[in-house]
């Protein structure tokens, strides 16, 4: 071709220059949405960082294997660092088999043409809205005390955090559910498999990546949970670990909690460190769900 | 009947003709309906033991609709009722006594795409015999199945790695397996290799010509070709519009030997559909 002259003559009459300012608010949005990112992520950096400065020369052994004491040198968490292994384990005890029956009658029985079901769904999805403070006056007024009764034990404090996670794990096991194709279900029935069987050894296995997700998402926000804790009577000093259901208890969050209201600066310290191994908690939680999903995503 | 069925044997190489002592499925004017609106009606032919009998016609004439009622797979979707008289070895499939699961139990399914279970093969196989507790070593079981789904020889030394892993036309024969491992004595088929390649919708045709001998084969087809090559009755559907153009109802036009219908169709519809000039 002999063109080369002859698209030059063509620029701009065919395909019309983009027009300046168009240009300059695309810069403009991409700054402000870079400004966002950057305000929470320094807000976070900066967080993290004053806690590890403080914190870090007291994270050690002694830490976890030290009673709570007034004496700022020998203080330690392991009454805490133990109740909220109790609390987690007891709590997980009873969201995954609550929350995820309730995922399956929701999905795979429930008839939404009916208004109780559809009321059911409505209220779930605003009980994962609720404030937690919510949810420990009613442990405290159901578990604790009333007509439960069982004291500021694990029991009670391990099922108020259960009932504050519950729809989370009901939500996240619902779409787990619902994303194992309808083909499998037919296929199962058609071998003559009852529905039970076909939920139980087809569908149940296919989405318990997503559901194990879910159930430890749901348990990364209990563990982080102070205030339902403190309504339910968690004690704030305690120099023994939790023995049982019945027995008291403490946790992080609150041994965190008493000691940053403690006037002595060592304790502000230890508090930091204390911060520390829940962050370090959390993000194992939260590193296991990502690995669950990653290795489990099936592409159907 | 019975001297036309041979005839349609014979032409296809068949050693001894054929006789047809029993109709495995009476359909008299049976009809289905979703939420109120008519899929099909007035449908009322048999379908024979030991027979590939295949149901043709254009979209949405419900061809599978009338399939899926034959193993009551139609009670899993809401709204979906049968009228009319389905007879099962001349039991009412649809009596208030039977139960749906023990129907699917005896007449098993294969479904347009192939839907391996997110397991190995092995499992996929033997999922059925397990959930219906069959007895026996259940090893001997896979191999039976895999052996007469054609599949044995592809995939005896992967038996543990997952179904997904196969290919298209492997996956369908997985299905088809699947189904034989439970010992079925009817296999519908709604439309087995629309989503196969013709070297494997070969290989699945082949295996329905050597299953005929043991099991009774429903297939729902969009493949004419495939039609006359397999079944040895072919029922053709065709579809009509209500008077005010809003629901749409399949019936069927003529049900006869595959020879008659591709050969000498009795009704006009049928003659102008299998010879491509509508459809």
């Amino acid at each position: 071709m002999s063109g080369a002259p002859k698209s030059e003559l063509l620029v701009g009459s065919v395909i019309p220059p983009a027009s300046r300012g168009a240009h300059l608010r695309d810069i403009g949005f991409r700054g402000l949405l870079i400004a966002s990112l950057g305000a929470s992520v320094l807000v976070l950096g900066t967080l993290i960082y004053t806690v590890l400065e403080d914190g870090l020369g007291h994270v050690s052994l002694d830490l976890l294997t030290r009673f709570p004491s007034f004496n700022p040198k020998i203080a330690g968490l392991e009454s805490a660092f133990t109740g909220t292994l109790w609390l987690m384990a007891v709590c997980a005890a009873f969201i995954v088999p609550v929350g995820v029956a309730t995922a399956i009658y929701l999905e795979e029985f429930a008839d939404n043409t009916r208004w109780w079901n559809r009321l059911i769904e409505v209220n779930i999805q605003n009980l994962a809205a609720v404030p937690s403070i919510v949810y420990g006056i009613l442990g405290l007024a159901f578990l604790v005390r009333g007509p439960i009764s069982l004291g500021r034990v694990v029991l009670a404090g391990a099922l108020t955090l259960g009932l504050l996670v519950l729809p989370v794990v009901i939500i996240t096991g619902r779409e787990a559910i619902r994303a194992v194709p309808p083909s499998i279900r037919e296929g199962s029935m058609a071998l003559g498999a009852t529905q039970w069987q076909t939920i139980w050894r087809q569908v149940l296995p296919a989405s318990i990546p997503g559901i194990a997700t879910g159930v430890i998402l749901a348990l990364s926000r209990a563990i982080g949970e102070t205030a339902p804790l403190i309504l339910v009577g968690a004690a704030t000093f305690v120099a023994f670990n939790p023995t049982g259901l019945d027995s008291g208890f403490t946790a992080l969050p609150l041994q965190i909690f008493n000691w940053i209201s403690q006037p002595q600066p060592e304790f502000k310290l230890l508090a930091a460190a204390g911060i520390l191994v829940l962050l370090s908690m959390l993000l194992a939680m939260n590193a296991m769900a990502i690995w669950l999903r990653n290795k489990y995503e099936r592409k159907w | 009947m019975q001297s036309l069925g041979s005839v349609a044997a014979q032409d296809r190489g068949a050693s001894t003709p054929r006789i047809h002592t029993e109709a495995i499925f009476k359909i008299d004017t049976v009809g289905v309906a979703y939420n109120g609106n008519q899929a099909v009606r007035d449908i009322t032919f048999d379908i024979f033991n030991q027979e590939i009998t295949a149901l043709i016609g254009p979209s949405g004439c419900g061809k599978s609709t009338l399939l899926r009622s034959l193993n009551r797979m139609n009670d899993l979707i809401p709204g979906a009722s049968v009228s009319g008289t389905l007879l099962y070895h001349g039991e009412d499939l649809y009596a208030d006594s039977v139960d749906a699961v023990q129907v699917r139990k005896r007449i098993g399914m294969v479904f347009q795409k192939p839907n391996p279970f997110p397991k190995s093969i092995y499992d996929n196989i033997a999922f059925g015999p397990k959930v219906l507790g069959m007895s026996g070593n259940m090893d001997d079981i896979v191999e039976s199945a895999l052996r007469r789904g054609a599949l044995w020889d592809e995939v005896k030394d992967r038996l543990k790695t997952n179904a997904f892993g196969m290919s298209g036309g492997q996956q369908q024969r997985l299905c088809i397996a699947r189904a034989l491992a439970t010992e079925p004595d009817v296999i519908l088929m709604d439309e087995p290799c629309s989503a196969l390649d013709p070297i494997s919708t070969g290989r699945i045709e082949d295996l329905m010509m050597e299953l005929k001998q043991d099991y009774s084969i429903v297939i729902v087809t969009h493949n004419m070709q495939q039609a006359a090559r397999v079944s040895d009755k072919t029922a053709f559907f065709t579809v009509e519009l209500d008077e005010d153009g809003s629901n749409r109802t399949g019936r069927v036009v003529e049900y006869d030997d595959t020879q008659k219908i591709f050969t000498n169709p009795s009704d006009e519809r049928t003659e102008a559909y299998v010879s491509g000039k509508v459809g």
